[in-house]
């Protein structure tokens, strides 16, 4: 993701609306990638979230006047993102099953890690190949949406706790909760997959247990 | 007193986060000196957070931002300010 710069955007802003529209571009250049994954992560269509996605854009363009700079810039394009998503869920009747603002915390489920007893080395080279970053996104689109958005925001585009629970309208303290979760059901789900894609031998992987411990 | 695996496992999340206070992570510490075990599950898990970070998991379909840029562009023109 690239880091927006306050000051930047804070100039940008004031240009703009003092008529210099073609700034915009690059205003929202940094913010593009965050709004793309929000609403694909939303609405689960890649065509879908392009659209809206454009949609954002000139919403962002034209209530631009509005921003009154209590937010950052991002964390209010993200919750035109959202709000625009839902609109779209809501005309189209096809709410996914759990969507950005339904479900609770207090949903019980098993939360427990893969046990394993060791795994230092990142397969970083591993991603030049498409199965790995597709094992990646499987993972994520098989989380429940609560969960797979905070890790969009948190985790993928990194932004923080702060940001993460405004973009999505929720406290942090649920963005702390649900990115846990999110984490272990990733770790649980990966970790015994990503064996395959040790950048040693295999041997390396001879102790691997997949099974789990119950608490 | 010295704090078991699923204690540990609890504050993972926060653990990697550096959002554990000093007195907790003390203990988380010590715990994952001597447990090899849960010493795993936070290097995998974290190893998980590093590879779904990488840019090259989650990219933008081809053709996104100049598609965007042209509706963004017909949109200036159209109120004037492009």
């Amino acid at each position: 993701m690239t880091a927006p710069d306050p000051a930047f955007e804070a100039d940008c802003i004031r240009r703009i609306l003092a008529g210099e529209g073609h700034l915009f571009h690059a205003l929202i250049r940094p913010c593009e990638r965050s709004i793309f994954f929000l609403l694909l992560s939303l609405l689960g269509d890649e065509s879908e979230a392009e659209d809206v996605a454009q949609e954002t854009a000139i919403k962002v363009y034209l209530n631009l006047k509005n921003f009154r700079g209590e937010a950052k810039f991002r964390t209010w394009v993200l919750s035109i993102a959202r709000n625009e998503g839902l609109g779209r869920l809501r005309k189209t009747g096809a709410r996914r099953e759990d969507s950005l603002d339904a479900g609770t915390d207090d949903q019980t489920g098993d939360y427990t890690p893969a046990i394993l007893t060791s795994w230092r080395e990142v397969p970083f080279e591993a991603l030049e190949r498409q199965e790995l970053g597709a094992l990646l996104r499987q993972a994520i689109e098989r989380l429940p949406a609560i969960y797979r958005n905070v890790v969009l925001l948190r985790d993928i585009e990194e932004m923080d706790v702060r940001e993460t629970a405004a973009a999505l309208g929720i406290t942090e303290g649920a963005v702390k909760v649900r990115l846990h979760r999110a984490r272990t059901l990733l770790q649980r789900e990966l970790a015994p997959k990503l064996e395959g894609f040790a950048p040693r031998s295999k041997g390396l992987f001879a102790w691997f247990k997949s099974m789990r411990v119950e608490p | 007193m010295r704090i078991d695996c699923k204690h540990v496992w609890q504050h993972i999340s926060a653990y990697i986060d550096a959002e554990v206070d000093a007195e907790l992570r003390a203990e988380i510490d010590r715990h994952l000196e001597t447990c090899e075990i849960c010493s795993a599950i936070l290097d995998s898990t974290r190893n998980v957070v590093v590879l779904i970070a990488d840019d090259r998991v989650f990219e933008l379909p081809a053709g996104f931002s100049d598609r965007l840029h042209t509706r963004l562009e017909t949109e200036l023109q159209l109120t004037g300010s492009g």
